[in-house]
C-alpha cells in the first residue's frame, strides 16, 4: 500500500484553527468583544472640546443675577431647582456645584461642593473664577497641548492589546489544554506515536496566528473609528506583541499543567488574570498606584506589555529604549514554559 | 515472537488510603492473530490492564512484552504497530469525520489512507459531518477508525459497545471481525457476555483484578458441566426449596438460587426436565415458570463467583 506522508504538525495547527473559526462564542469573544469595549470606552471618553460644567443655583436672594453671569460662558450648564433637591443632586453627581443665594452682593453667595469628586473641585475653582475675578485684570496666556495620542482612545487601545493578548493566552493555552484534558483527548494522543512537542508548539503556534488577526483587527478599528496611528515602528510593535503573546501562551501553559477540571482552570485563570486587569494600566495608568507597590505591579507581564505597546505606539520609542520590559516578558516566556513542560499532566 | 501479547505476574496498585489493588497478580500470553477478550464486571481491573499493556499507565510490578517489545525501552516502535480506543474518548467536536481520521493518520509512518477506513467503518456518509453531530454508534466507529487508521498489528478495544443500541453494536462486531480477519491480533475488553462469545477466540474472566478463568468461550461453558440450562420459578403458596434437593437429580450439575428463581446447569435436558417436574409435583409444589436455553458465559461468571455480571456494572465504580 503506497502511503501518502503527513506532516503532524501541519496536521495538529490546522486541526486547532478550524476547531477555533467552528466556534461562534470565542470568535466573540477574541474579536467581537474588544471591538465593543474599544467602541463603549472611546465614545465615554471621547476628547470633548468644551467640558460641561453643570452648576444649581438656588436660594432666595438675586438668582437671576448670579445665573446671568454664567450664561456669559459656555462651559456652564445653569439650573434653578428647588431647595429640596439640590442635595440630592450633589450627592448623586447629577450636579457639580450648588450655589446658594441669599440676598444681593458677593457676602450672600454660598458654594456648597462635593469634596471627593474631582469634577466638583474644578466646578468651585472655574465659578469662583467667574464671579470673583477682577475684569481689569489681564488674563494669563494658555496654549492648549494638541497632540496626537494624548486622547483617553489613544492611551486605551493598546492596553486593550494587551488585555486581549492575557486573555487570548490563557483562554487559547490554558482552557484549551484542560478542556482536551477532561474529554481524554491528551490521553488518547499520547497513546500515538505523536511527538509531544508536535503537539504543544501546534498549540502555541496556533495561538500566535490568532493573535495576529486578533490584533490587525483592533489596530484597524482604532485607525479607521478614532485615528489612532502607532507613532513607532510597526515591525517593532510587531515583535512586541509576538512577546507578549509567548509570555502569556508559557503562563497558560503553566496554569494548565495540572489542572484535571474545568472549574479548577477557571479558577486558576481568573487568579492569574484579576489582579492583571487592575493593576497593570489597562484602564488608567498604573503609576496611580502607591510607590510600595510599582515593583510588583512593574514586574508583572501584563504592565510590562502595556508599558512595552504605548512606548512603541504612542511615544515613538524603539524596543532598545524599552530593556526592561522586554526583559521582564522574555522572563515570563522561558521560566513559564520551562516550568509547565516539566510538570505537564497527559493523562 | 509467538505471541502478541504476554504479561507476567502484573500487578498496579494505586496509592491512598487505604491503597486500592486494581490489578493484582494478571499472567497473560495473547497469540498472534486471535480475538482475545477480557471479561469481567466494572471495577474488575480490565481497563487498568489495558493502559498499561497500552502503555498510557505504568504497572507497579510485572513485565510486559507487546509484539516482542517492552515499553520504556520501545515505545515508538509499539506505538507504532498498535491501535487504540479508549473507553470514554470525545474527539474534539468540531472537526469532521474526515479532518479527525486525517489528524489520525498523520501520527503514524505507515497507515491506512481516511478514505478507506472511512469506508470499512461504513461512515462514508458523515465524512464531511463535524464529530458533534454524530449519533453514539457513529462515534463508536469514528473511535475504532482512529485506532485502526495507522494499520496496527493489533488492536486494543476498551468497552467498545457499551451504551450502544443492538444495531449499532452488530455493525461494530462486523468491523472488528472484519480486521481480525487479515490475520492480525485483538484484545478487547467487555462486560457483555453474548459480545465475548460473538467474537472472542478466547476469554479471560477477571474478577477483582485477577484472572479466575481463561480458554474459548465454548470451554469454558463446558466446564459448567451442562451447556443447558433450566430456569423457574414455584408458584408463591408453594414449601419453599432447599440446594440440595436439586442437586440430587439425574444430569444436574449444578444448581443457583437468584431471588425466587433457580437455575439448573444440567448437561441433558431430555433427562433432567422430567426428573425435575416429577420432583415437584410428588412433593407438592407448582412450578410458575420454566424456560430452558444454552449455557452462557453469564452463567459461567455466576458460577465462579455467585455474582451477575450486570449487576455489577448497574452498581458502576465508586
Amino acid at each position: 500500500m503506497a502511503s501518502r506522508s503527513y506532516w503532524p504538525l501541519g496536521q495538529l495547527i490546522a486541526a486547532r484553527i478550524k476547531e477555533f473559526y467552528r466556534e461562534p462564542m470565542a470568535i466573540f469573544w477574541v474579536y467581537g468583544f474588544p471591538l465593543l469595549m474599544a467602541l463603549a470606552l472611546g465614545l465615554a471618553f471621547r476628547a470633548s472640546p468644551i467640558e460641561e460644567i453643570t452648576i444649581d443655583i438656588v436660594g432666595s436672594g438675586d438668582v437671576e443675577g448670579v445665573a446671568a453671569k454664567f450664561r456669559a460662558d459656555q462651559r456652564f450648564k445653569i439650573v434653578t431647582t428647588k431647595q429640596e433637591e439640590w442635595v440630592k443632586r450633589l450627592q448623586s453627581g447629577k450636579t457639580d456645584l450648588v450655589i446658594e443665594v441669599t440676598g444681593t452682593g458677593a457676602r450672600t453667595i454660598a458654594f456648597h461642593d462635593q469634596p471627593h469628586r474631582a469634577e466638583s473641585q474644578k466646578a468651585v475653582w472655574a465659578a469662583d473664577n467667574v464671579l470673583f475675578r477682577d475684569a481689569s485684570q489681564p488674563r494669563l496666556s494658555v496654549t492648549h497641548l494638541d497632540k496626537e495620542g494624548s486622547r483617553y482612545i489613544d492611551f486605551f487601545l493598546p492596553g486593550l492589546m494587551g488585555l486581549n493578548l492575557m486573555g487570548g493566552g490563557l483562554w487559547g493555552v490554558g482552557f484549551v489544554l484542560v478542556d482536551m484534558r477532561v474529554r481524554k483527548l491528551l490521553k488518547r494522543f499520547l497513546a500515538t506515536p505523536m511527538r509531544r512537542s508536535d503537539f504543544l508548539l501546534a498549540v502555541m503556534i496556533s495561538r500566535l496566528i490568532f493573535t495576529v488577526g486578533d490584533v490587525v483587527v483592533l489596530l484597524i478599528f482604532g485607525y479607521f473609528v478614532f485615528g489612532v496611528r502607532c507613532q513607532g515602528n510597526y515591525l517593532e510593535l510587531a515583535a512586541a506583541v509576538l512577546l507578549g503573546s509567548a509570555a502569556f501562551a508559557g503562563i497558560g501553559l503553566l496554569v494548565a499543567c495540572r489542572a484535571q477540571t474545568i472549574e479548577t482552570i477557571s479558577g486558576l485563570m481568573n487568579l492569574v488574570m484579576l489582579p492583571m486587569w487592575v493593576c497593570s494600566g489597562v484602564f488608567f495608568s498604573a503609576e496611580r498606584f502607591p510607590d510600595w507597590m510599582q515593583p510588583v505591579v512593574n514586574a508583572l507581564p501584563l504592565t510590562a506589555l502595556n508599558q512595552l505597546l504605548r512606548g512603541i505606539m504612542l511615544d515613538g520609542n524603539s524596543l532598545a529604549a524599552l530593556l526592561p520590559q522586554v526583559v521582564i516578558l522574555l522572563l515570563w516566556a522561558s521560566v513559564s514554559f520551562a516550568i509547565a513542560l516539566k510538570f505537564f499532566r497527559w493523562r | 515472537m509467538s505471541h502478541a501479547i504476554h504479561c507476567r505476574d502484573l500487578k498496579k496498585t494505586y496509592p491512598g488510603k487505604p491503597p486500592v489493588e486494581a490489578v493484582r497478580g494478571i499472567e497473560l500470553a495473547v497469540e498472534v492473530g486471535e480475538c482475545f477478550g477480557l471479561l469481567g464486571p466494572n471495577g474488575a481491573g480490565k481497563t487498568t490492564t489495558m493502559e498499561i499493556l497500552e502503555g498510557i499507565l505504568d504497572a507497579t510490578s510485572g513485565q510486559v512484552e507487546v509484539l516482542g517489545y517492552h515499553w520504556g525501552r520501545d515505545d515508538d516502535a509499539i506505538r507504532q504497530r498498535v491501535g487504540i480506543s479508549l473507553q470514554e474518548t470525545q474527539l474534539a467536536d468540531k472537526l469532521t469525520v474526515r479532518e479527525t481520521i486525517t489528524l489520525f493518520r498523520s501520527f503514524y509512518r505507515e497507515g491506512i489512507e481516511p478514505d478507506e477506513v472511512i469506508a470499512r467503518v461504513g461512515l462514508e456518509e458523515k465524512t464531511h459531518s463535524h464529530v458533534v453531530k454524530l449519533s453514539g454508534g457513529q462515534k463508536q466507529r469514528l473511535a475504532v477508525a482512529c485506532g485502526i487508521v495507522g494499520d496496527p498489528q493489533l488492536l486494543f478495544l476498551d468497552e467498545p459497545t457499551t451504551g450502544l443500541d443492538p444495531q449499532s453494536r452488530r455493525q461494530l462486531w462486523d468491523i472488528i471481525r472484519a480486521y481480525g480477519a487479515g490475520g492480525r491480533t485483538v484484545l478487547l475488553t467487555t462486560h457483555y457476555m453474548d459480545e465475548a462469545e460473538r467474537l472472542c477466540d478466547r476469554v479471560a474472566v477477571i474478577d477483582k483484578g485477577q484472572i479466575i478463568a481463561l480458554g474459548s468461550p465454548a470451554e469454558l461453558i463446558a466446564r459448567l458441566g451442562g451447556e443447558h440450562i433450566v430456569d423457574f420459578t414455584l408458584a408463591a403458596d408453594s414449601p419453599p426449596l432447599v440446594d440440595g434437593e436439586l442437586a440430587r437429580l439425574p444430569s444436574v450439575k449444578s444448581v443457583h438460587r437468584d431471588g425466587d428463581g433457580w437455575s439448573l446447569s444440567v448437561a441433558q435436558p431430555h433427562v433432567a426436565l422430567p426428573a425435575v417436574l416429577n420432583f415437584l409435583q410428588s412433593s407438592g409444589r407448582e412450578m410458575a415458570l420454566l424456560t430452558t436455553r444454552h449455557a452462557t458465559l453469564e452463567d459461567v461468571f455466576v458460577a465462579l463467583t455467585g455474582r451477575h455480571l450486570q449487576e455489577e456494572a448497574a452498581n458502576g465504580k465508586p
